[in-house]
């Protein structure tokens, strides 16, 4: 490039240029359009109240008001609270079970795409009908979860209906669906790990627990880190499960901030307010991004 | 060589563990699946064995009552018009931001808001979008979705389209461009058959994603332009719910996921791992 002629060169980068936004148009205006703009929209009527009247709103300045009751909210704490126990819970959960089943898958030789394939089907399931197909197998009186526990005597539960197990089957229900994805990534990690490592290993004389501990965790941890931050951004969103098991119940057991959102701004229709914790959650996630990031500054390029 | 026996025989504990664990997965599709082709009182009093009938599957798709299929094909629509206007956008965006030297504070103010707004959880835009929709006059309407839900698949496309678009060799661009090629060309001749296996991938977790989507759809649509999973949420919301018209709907509605999983595996992996590997 550098010994084309300096004319064509600069006919070239006019239309260089021309093309250079024709080609980031299509992204940049989704992005700004449905994304920046919403987000401002957001922020300016945060600081409105909004009352309907014949179809047509009519605003008028809150201030920080609405800011100001977030803290005071008794439903948006229980569903910061739930939403912080849920995603550690279950994400631990799926890490923990999606690293054991990948290293079982990586050992077998025979049979591995069908683990696969099967171990995959969670992930392409909607997280509705995952809450219906649950919801099925949570139900007290035919459910199949009954029907096991019926079998040594036990139960019957209500899973979903009391205070103190919904939250536990709302996680166990995510730790269902989303250990796949674990798995996914840690199969895939541990099919590219050097495998002269592991015949070193093992002149070495080093034991099955001396190779996992010393061997294929640290060489693992990019992957085992990156798994760890998808999955918590994920758990964070967590809507639909909550929105078809347990609709945030009972009492506010298993409140998650989604659907306190959903709640506040669409069934109350209370605009401004839902308006106000929406930003607040925003603005929470992106102070999780910047430690997130400068984390992985700190430990060096991943 | 004894070493090598040894392996093969551990092999057992491990397949019964792997067994196991994909019977955990199984079951709970299986058992509803077949809950679909119970009758009610079949369900209720739980017997094991029981004669499949096809009155549930029949109503959810046949019935007067039912839209189930008005569903379905608002979820195909949506689904694949999103993932053609993400594919699009994802595919120029990236090679525009990666490959046409823009100032690299632009390349990271982009890709830096793309990861937070993916980080976002939709129901917190869903209310703003609901008001936008409106003022322009695209509210409850499929194409209302179908923005939504290609503005919201787009941050992951621009990642995975990125890595993609990365693994061209420069010296390519460069050859066609001293051959005379103009940006377009060298996009569409060159560029896109090198990297039409990411975007199969990318193409594959855009249309699953946008069929799995229900937050953004439950709020942007009304009855007539309800996607599966809103019109699903309905069924379970129901003051007395038909519990197997219930099951026989989620089994029709994980039918495309099946069917990708069958025939499109390679791209779905390659998809959901390439963003984590690289």
């Amino acid at each position: 490039m550098t010994s084309a002629a300096p004319a064509l060169a600069d006919a070239g980068m006019q239309e260089d240029r021309l093309w250079r936004w024709l080609t980031f148009a299509p992204a940049g205006i989704l992005l700004l359009a449905f994304s920046v703009l919403p987000i401002l929209n957001l922020i300016v009527v945060s600081f409105l109240h909004v009352s309907w009247s014949g179809g047509s709103a009519s605003f008028s300045a809150a201030g920080i008001a609405h800011y100001r009751a977030l803290g005071g909210d008794e439903l948006f704490r229980a569903g910061v609270r739930n939403t912080l126990v849920f995603a550690v819970f279950a994400v631990a959960g799926q890490m923990v079970l999606g690293f054991a089943l990948a290293l079982l898958t990586s050992r077998v030789t025979r049979g591995r795409i069908i683990y696969r394939t099967i171990f995959i089907l969670p992930i392409l399931i909607p997280g509705i009908v995952i809450g219906a197909i649950w919801k099925l197998m949570f139900q007290p009186d035919f459910g199949l979860i009954n029907q096991i526990f019926g079998l040594i005597g036990l139960g019957p539960f209500e899973w979903l209906k009391s205070a103190s197990t919904a939250l536990m089957s709302v996680i166990i229900v995510d730790i269902w669906h989303w250990t796949p994805f674990c798995f996914l990534l840690f199969l895939a990690g541990l099919e590219s790990l050097p495998q002269d490592v592991y015949e070193a290993a093992e002149i070495d004389g080093a034991s099955v627990w001396q190779e996992l501990a010393y061997v294929t965790l640290p060489l693992m941890l990019p992957t085992i880190l990156v798994t760890l931050v998808f999955r918590i951004v994920v758990a964070f969103k967590v809507f639909d499960e909550v929105y078809l098991l347990t609709s945030g119940g009972p009492g506010t057991s298993t409140e998650v901030v989604s659907f306190t959102i959903y709640q506040r701004f669409f069934t109350e229709d209370r605009v401004g307010y839902g308006s106000a914790m929406s930003v607040a959650v925003i603005f929470l996630v992106s102070l999780l991004l910047v430690l997130a990031l400068s984390a992985r500054k700190r430990l060096g390029p991943a | 060589m004894s070493e090598r026996i040894a392996i093969g025989r551990s092999q057992l504990p491990t397949q019964l563990a792997l067994g196991l664990a994909a019977l955990v997965v199984i079951t709970p599709v299986a058992w509803v699946i077949a809950a679909g082709f119970r009758t009610q009182i079949s369900l209720l009093i739980g017997e094991f064995w029981f004669t499949p009938v096809l009155t549930s599957f029949q109503d959810v798709l046949f019935s007067k009552t039912s839209v189930f299929l008005t569903n379905f094909g608002n979820s195909m629509i949506v689904g694949i018009a999103s993932t053609l206007l993400t594919l699009t956008a994802a595919f120029l965006g990236a090679w525009s931001l990666h490959r046409m030297h823009w100032p690299s504070w632009v390349v990271h103010l982009c890709l830096g808001w793309a990861m937070l707004f993916h980080m976002v959880p939709p129901i917190t835009l869903a209310g703003a979008w609901f008001t936008l929709f409106r003022t322009i006059g695209i509210d409850n309407t499929l194409f209302g979705i179908t923005l939504a839900h290609a503005t919201l698949n787009l941050p992951m496309a621009l990642w995975l389209m990125g890595v993609f678009v990365q693994d061209v060799p420069r010296e390519l661009e460069e050859a066609a461009f001293i051959d005379g090629a103009t940006t377009p060309t060298l996009l569409l001749k060159i560029v896109m058959p090198i990297v039409a296996p990411g975007l199969a991938a990318t193409a594959v977790l855009c249309f699953v994603f946008s069929w799995n989507e229900f937050a953004a759809a439950l709020v942007l649509s009304t009855k007539p332009t309800a996607t599966v999973p809103v019109a699903i949420a309905k069924f379970a919301q129901d003051f007395e719910i038909q519990y197997t018209q219930m099951a026989a709907s989620a089994a029709l509605s994980i039918i495309p996921a099946v069917i990708l999983l069958i025939i499109c595996q390679r791209y779905i992996v390659k998809g959901l791992t390439t963003g984590a590997v690289k």
